[in-house]
């Protein structure tokens, strides 16, 4: 880099670059969040949903699968498995694991109540209905 | 006799001891994960999936940052040209570190995931479950002492020595480490809300602040090694990592692409983000024009090698393979495929494994007592070096192609196919991947192996004749 351009100076770019670009990412975000409740079912979710989504996480799903196209890789997208399946395939699918099937991927058993499982299902129906910008591109996720 | 400038030097030999052992232990659950890809069942319900995988991405984690606060240890004395604040304190926290790290990784594979929040508090504060944000609250809490503790001391060393410009990149870049691991503890019961500010902890992190770290790592083994004038080097420190900020602060959109986020990020986020590889092209000529134009022949040609590595492979990882799939338009297609899988592997190992073993390779000779490592350890600590590089990117390139069959049989044709009858689909590339894996971990017992390895004797001195066996 030539000699004209001093070490001062790509310090100050940096440091102006920075703040500059940090502000723009709040102004960004504190438009985003005010965006955010149109574009979502309710933007506060219901006890069930909120219970559901603790479901979701304490039993560690992202570990395996992806919502939103966010988590692991090993098992199916579950952001439109509602819209995919419906509620009363989850349930029963959620109780019939594992499967067993010789060399096949598996689900934990999870011994979820029926309350649990209706919490669980009205978290995954919520989901479907973000506005995702049309994502997944099909029904298959 | 010692080699280190500031006796305090000498803390960072754990933690890089601690990182290699971790990154082991990573690398051997990553065996574990890619043998479940092909044998659905393998070790379940013993260690299921999930939990092979939060022990694999916590466990890189956890040993980078013992790599980030070993460099710290090691190169902020030098820097500021005085010992460090408190030793004692870098020896508390490396055990209190260690301590809760072993725990919690005792913790995912001892009970099931939901016990394990039921015992250590989730209802008080619900943090859990969420990727590479897992750990307990205990955990977290501990990760946010150690972290401050840490910059307490390195701040106070800072404070009382010379300010370069190398040491005070990387305080910024570990001031933001710790500031953004805040975020993991905001957790709204609105899915959109909390995946948009759990990006401010992943996405900020390894495409932010932490390039600030890598930049100073290797800004100041470059330094060493090449002894080119600290105003240049520092120079390009800069404009690398002002663009790497630039870029990355607004390319935090390109995850806010299908989550529930306003549409506008896809040109937010698409345009900054196609833009992100430029600090990492940046870092790659760097490296190459220090080196080039190098004052000395550093010794410790393995290190040398690490460097210019770092360079080459961050760029190809989250350079390249990063622009691959971050415009809206692919990525509508890519998001959340293998190809997501290829780019993390590659740009995790070029970027952030690799500048970690840079500064080991660097520092542990010296924290060993000995300037450089004797020829036949650096001679294995290299092919170590191109066994684990050239595998990881078969590693990345199976995994891309079978990123690419995915969509293209699931997203993209006519009667598209369900997940697990596309994934039947991709077992050839899943088996090459974990054979590539394979070579990796010979390549990281090389690695291990070049610790202990000594010139044969026969070999230490100029060509003398070999005694007659009689």
């Amino acid at each position: 880099m030539s000699a004209t351009f001093t070490k001062a100076m790509a310090r100050n770019i940096f440091y102006g670059g920075t703040v500059f670009f940090i502000l723009l990412f709040l102004a960004l975000t504190f438009h985003t969040t005010r965006q955010i409740p149109q574009r979502v079912p309710n933007e506060t979710p219901s006890p069930e949903v909120a219970r559901g989504k603790v479901l979701w996480e304490t039993r560690n799903c992202i570990g395996c699968h992806t919502l939103l196209g966010e988590g692991a890789y090993f098992a199916p997208e579950l952001g439109n498995v509602y819209k995919r399946r419906g509620g009363e395939f989850i349930k029963i699918w959620i109780k019939a694991q594992p499967t067993k099937v010789p060399g096949r991927r598996q689900m934990p058993q999870f011994h979820f109540t029926d309350e649990q499982l209706d919490d669980l299902v009205a978290f995954l129906k919520w989901t479907s209905e973000i506005n995702t910008e049309n994502w997944p591109p099909n029904i298959q996720g | 006799m010692t080699h280190l400038q500031y006796k305090s030097q000498a803390v960072a030999k754990p933690y890089f001891i601690a990182a290699i052992a971790l990154f082991v232990g990573q690398v051997l659950f990553g065996l574990i994960l890619g043998l479940q890809y092909v044998i659905g069942d393998f070790l379940f319900p013993a260690i299921p999936f999930n939990v092979a995988r939060m022990v694999h991405t916590n466990l890189l984690i956890v040993w980078l940052l013992f790599g980030f606060m070993g460099a710290a240890y090691y190169l902020v004395p030098e820097e500021t040209e005085t010992e460090l604040h408190s030793p004692l304190l870098a020896h508390v926290l490396f055990w209190v570190f260690l301590i809760a790290g072993a725990l919690t990784v005792v913790g995912y594979l001892a009970v099931p995931y939901a016990t394990l929040a039921e015992m250590t508090g989730n209802d008080l504060l619900e943090t859990m479950g969420r990727e590479f944000l897992e750990q307990p609250l205990p955990t977290k809490l501990g990760i946010v002492v150690v972290a401050l503790a840490f910059l307490y001391n390195i701040g106070m060393t800072i404070l009382k020595g010379r300010k370069t410009a190398i040491s005070m990149i990387l305080l910024m870049g570990l001031v933001g480490l710790a500031v953004l691991f805040l975020f993991a503890f905001y957790n709204p019961s609105n899915l959109v809300k909390d995946k948009y500010f759990w990006w401010w902890v992943v996405h900020l992190w390894v495409e932010g602040v932490w390039e600030l770290i890598m930049a100073a790592i290797l800004g100041f083994v470059l330094l060493r090694i090449t002894g080119v004038d600290r105003e240049v080097i520092e120079k390009w420190l800069y404009v690398i990592i002002t663009l790497a900020l630039v870029t990355g602060i607004i390319g935090t959109g390109h995850h806010y692409y299908w989550i529930g986020a306003p549409g506008y990020w896809q040109w937010w986020g698409g345009i900054f983000s196609a833009l992100e590889p430029l600090p990492f092209f940046a870092m790659t000529v760097f490296c190459f024009n220090m080196v080039n134009r190098r004052r000395r022949q550093h010794p410790n040609k393995a290190a040398t090698l690490w460097a210019l590595g770092t360079g080459v492979m961050a760029f190809l990882g989250a350079g390249v393979w990063g622009f691959l799939h971050t415009l809206a338009p692919i990525n509508y297609y890519t998001h959340g495929t293998q190809i997501t899988a290829a780019h993390g592997h590659l740009a995790f190992y070029g970027a952030y494994v690799m500048v970690v073993l840079t500064i080991i390779s660097y520092a542990m000779p010296m924290l060993r007592g000995r300037e450089v490592n004797p020829e036949r350890a650096q001679v294995l600590e290299m092919w170590s070096f191109w066994l684990m590089t050239v595998s990881m990117v078969f590693i990345a390139l199976f995994l891309t192609a079978a990123g690419i069959l995915q969509a293209w049989l699931q997203r993209i044709i006519p009667n598209p196919q369900a997940f697990m009858s596309v994934q039947d689909q991709l077992v050839l590339f899943y088996w090459m991947r974990w054979i590539a894996g394979v070579v990796f971990f010979i390549g990281l017992a090389v690695y291990l192996y070049s610790f202990f390895a000594k010139d044969k004797p026969e070999t230490v001195q100029t060509g003398e004749v070999q005694p007659a066996a009689t």
